[in-house]
């Protein structure tokens, strides 16, 4: 089994492309979740699973088989989704997605009003979206901080960091709106 | 910002945007457009390249001219790097 995927990841190096393909089929889902975590809009996931595999079949060169494949995947594949963040997204944009799960009825906190909680999701996407992926990654999903350091190239202290930061803006944005967390 | 506040802003921002469930797939089969990427020529490839390494030097000179210019910028430029 090991020799198995060692083959196809060497074969896939050197640019096969039914290796390629065996690879894309093997985690397409996993680079689809992640795409989905950061940018939390399916559509736009499936696009980039699309852009994240062309850039991995462009890059294959590069590949170092004795790393594995799915971190190398998935630094490429957070680095298409902050690339889509950054090209000019906005709270005006939110996917009905979020903005379903931002008015969704939840249990936890009764007195947390549907409002407040499209206002946070709101002012979350309005933050730049390098600490939007950081928090999402850290808080929302509460990846291991070693993971999402690994997933956008930065060291674990920069992780922190960027969460603490974008809780602090993302504080004093919802203050101006007179919402005090 | 204490610990108490990140706390809490953390459980507002879970609650505002639950996470994305494990078992989440596509909805379509994916290969077919990967396919069709994979056949388009990369017409602008090269100078998309060319034009991206272009402004990343205009903006690295830009940065160190300011720097130049205004050495109490740089806690400002590392602030948002």
């Amino acid at each position: 089994m090991q020799n198995d995927e060692s083959y196809v990841l060497n074969q896939f190096q050197q640019g096969d492309a039914a290796a390629f393909e065996t690879l894309f089929h093997q985690h397409q889902r996993t680079v689809y979740c992640w795409v989905l975590r950061i940018t939390r809009n399916s559509a736009a996931a499936e696009d980039l699973t699309i852009e994240t595999f062309w850039r991995i079949f462009s890059a294959h060169a590069r590949f170092d088989p004795a790393r594995g494949f799915e971190g190398w995947a998935r630094r490429i594949a957070t680095r298409a989704a902050l690339d889509w963040l950054r090209a000019g997204r906005t709270e005006s944009e939110l996917s009905t997605e979020m903005l379903a799960e931002a008015m969704a009825p939840i249990e936890a906190d009764p007195a947390l009003t549907a409002e407040i909680r499209l206002k946070t999701a709101m002012a979350f996407a309005r933050l730049p979206a390098k600490l939007r992926t950081a928090a999402t990654l850290a808080v929302i999903e509460e990846l291991p901080q070693r993971d999402v350091a690994a997933a956008l190239g930065i060291s674990v202290a920069a992780v922190k960091l960027r969460v603490f930061r974008a809780l602090r803006l993302l504080r004093k944005d919802l203050e101006k709106q007179g919402i005090t967390p | 910002m204490n610990e108490d506040d990140q706390d809490r802003m953390k459980k507002l921002l879970k609650q505002a945007l639950p996470p994305v469930k494990e078992d989440a797939e596509p909805r379509r089969n994916l290969w077919p457009a990967m396919l069709r990427r994979m056949d388009a020529r990369p017409t602008t490839a090269v100078w998309a390249g060319f034009s991206s390494a272009w402004f990343d030097g205009a903006l690295a000179a830009g940065l160190v001219a300011l720097i130049a210019i205004s050495p109490a910028s740089i806690p400002i430029i590392l602030y948002y790097l």
